[in-house]
């Protein structure tokens, strides 16, 4: 035997190592849960914060107006929509409380939907207008515009709504279809996205160059998003959709967290990657289709509050899906409050703050949140 | 508890790699290191035992039922797989990884006794201080001891490690797969390990499979394995086997001429 040989088998030798046990020392290991159980409380309170900051905002929202009318007197009108008389009653209960809910409600959708497409294509970037869903919509309504043309005939002031909602679905449906063909990665499917966004584009163009003067306005305000096409119709279907969206999430948590770990990681922890992928989907395609048909493109909710619930709780999808959920529904929220604060007596297309005042506020986030890790 | 592989034929669409493959029953308790050159089909062996590959024909038995037709629920409760692929760039802390791995098997709701499990493998592995440090953090050996700990959290009846120690250095080496071998004993789980380091398979080991494009072309213990010839023709180097004065076999190779 050489030297070099014993040294290289006999330094070492597993059973002279001492250092792990096979039968592990459970009182040492109550830090790693203090930890975590530490990390659990956070997150609820932060949970319970943003709940109350949504609610404040909620009621700001609805007691906000060119009315001026007192907290006091709003909050009785809402407890009794007769209190005050019929002036206000239909003020609150027919205009400002339907768009601050249905503020509250796209939000929490379209960052829903944000957040498990960004889980489901294992993508940071990915959004629901990420896959051309918003552009599919888009054409769906200026079709509806200029042509008058619906799958569905008849349908009078809901055309452009229900044509928007079938084009964003199709969409929704095209992309699913292509994921069940053999070797579709994640990356494919983006590109799909992007494909079909430029497709719609250019279909858009088209129909914006063939419209009248009217029809184009029609469009253009269309695409812009307003909260103001709100009513109780939609704040139902919303809510039903939002019921059924969220437990589903939930029940699926721990699959979709491990998703995040990558397709290999998933499929040896005995996930059936392909099959969820197709069931969320389905959930992001209702969930996005909905969204847009109800109050037009509003693109950057989807992102920036998965985004901030990320930065704030981590990807563990139970603390995870809320909080995307509430900070969508908070964004929106305030978004319409400022919407009708920038110029007393106009409210302005909530798409177009969204971007304005989101984005800077989003970056400074980003930036500040780097500089804290770095330092 | 016994695991039988039995003329097992699987691939990817019409390409054929697993050809026939069978393995000699592997009892509880028992660590068995899979052998072979690169793309020599010890990932798609342990694809098809834990389902992520579908098999074409042979059988798959583990006490005595075929995993073949066991549901994706079913299989994953008694089989772990680590795969060669680790690390990621999701924000989950170590202890959350660890936790998603166990919850993948248990209940939605989160028991004081899930914690306990995840507290005492990380603590097994030497993982406790990087509890609350995120897995994107880590470096390539560290990620791949998390993927090891989700693997051995679960307590399977069966453990499928795909090259657990091809990131780590020396130290941890040694100190992971002894780990996992007294885990193993222990729990008297079966391990299979796909190991590139012949003296590290001939350290741990109490079975080795070699296998070449798909076939098994030996199998048995390390040192009747690793003296044949066909370990120089696999691996197209000139081996020499020696015993060391602590009675472990020592793998001297060089390049063939």
């Amino acid at each position: 035997m050489s030297l070099s040989t014993d040294k290289v088998v006999g330094t070492d030798h597993p059973e002279g190592d001492g250092q792990v046990s096979a039968v592990p020392n459970n009182s040492g290991s109550t830090l790693a849960q203090m930890g975590y159980r530490r990390q659990l409380k956070h997150r609820y309170l932060i949970l319970l914060g943003v709940t109350l900051l949504l609610f404040a905002s909620f009621i700001f929202d609805v007691a906000n107006g060119p009315g001026n009318f007192p907290l006091s007197v709003v909050f009785e009108t809402l407890l009794d929509p007769q209190a005050h008389g019929i002036k206000l009653e239909v003020i609150i209960w027919d205009y400002r409380l339907p768009i601050a809910i249905i503020a509250v409600l796209v939000g929490a959708i379209l960052a829903l939907a944000g957040a498990q497409m960004q889980t489901v294509l294992n993508n940071p970037l990915a959004e629901p207008f990420t896959l051309g869903v918003s552009s599919a919509a888009s054409f769906g309504a200026a079709l509806a515009i200029v042509v008058g043309w619906s799958i569905v005939p008849n349908l009078g002031p809901l055309l452009v709504t229900f044509n928007a909602f079938v084009f964003a679905l199709m969409t929704c449906i095209f992309i699913l279809v292509a994921t069940r063909i053999k070797g579709v990665g994640t990356e494919t499917m983006i590109l799909f996205g992007i494909a079909i966004f430029f497709a719609f584009n250019a279909a858009l163009a088209m129909m914006q160059y063939m419209a009248s003067e009217d029809e184009l306005a029609r469009i253009v305000f269309w695409m812009m998003g307003s909260l103001s096409r709100a009513s109780w119709e939609k704040i139902s279907l919303g809510a039903i959709l939002l019921c059924f969206a969220l437990p589903y999430s939930f029940y699926r948590t721990w699959q979709l967290t491990a998703l995040r770990m990558g397709d290999d990681t998933a499929i040896s922890l005995g996930i059936d990657v392909a099959r969820l992928r197709v069931e969320m989907l389905i959930v992001i395609s209702l969930l996005a289709a909905t969204a847009v048909a109800f109050v037009g493109t509003v693109g950057f909710v989807g992102l920036v509050g998965p985004h901030i619930a990320r930065l704030i709780v981590g990807e563990d999808q139970r603390f995870f899906i809320p909080l995307s959920a509430l900070v969508g529904a908070l964004t929106l929220s305030l978004t319409s409050i400022i919407s009708k604060m920038i110029t007393p007596g106009i409210i302005y297309p909530i798409g177009i703050i969204t971007a304005l005042i989101g984005v800077p506020v989003f970056i400074s986030l980003i930036l500040s949140t780097r500089k804290e890790r770095l330092s | 508890m016994t695991l039988e592989i039995s003329e097992l034929c699987a691939g990817y669409g019409r390409k054929q790699i697993l050809k026939d493959v069978s393995v000699s029953t592997v009892h509880g308790g028992e660590f068995v290191g899979l052998i072979g050159p690169n793309a020599s089909g010890k990932s798609t062996l342990f694809k098809s035992i834990a389902g992520a590959v579908k098999s074409t024909g042979g059988t798959i038995t583990l006490d005595g039922r075929d995993l073949r037709h066991a549901s994706r629920g079913q299989r994953s409760k008694v089989v772990a797989y680590m795969p060669q692929s680790y690390g990621c760039n999701a924000v989950l802390t170590v202890f959350e990884c660890v936790l998603l791995a166990l919850k993948q098997t248990t209940g939605w709701r989160v028991k004081d006794s899930d914690l306990q499990q995840v507290s005492s493998v990380l603590q097994a592995l030497g993982l406790s201080h990087l509890a609350d440090r995120g897995i994107s953090k880590l470096s390539g050996g560290q990620a791949q001891m998390v993927s090891v700990a989700q693997t051995l959290v679960r307590e399977p009846r069966l453990v499928l490690l795909d090259e657990p120690t091809s990131a780590l250095d020396l130290h941890h080496q040694l100190s992971i797969l002894s780990t996992i071998r007294s885990f193993m004993q222990d729990k008297h789980m079966i391990v299979v390990a796909a190991l590139h380091d012949l003296n590290l398979a001939a350290q741990f080991c109490d079975r080795l499979v070699l296998i070449k494009e798909g076939e098994v072309l030996a199998d048995g213990k390390p040192a009747d394995v690793l003296s044949l010839n066909a370990i120089d023709d696999t691996y197209r180097v000139r081996t020499s086997l020696e015993r060391t004065s602590r009675d472990t076999l020592y793998v001297d190779a060089r390049l063939s001429a």
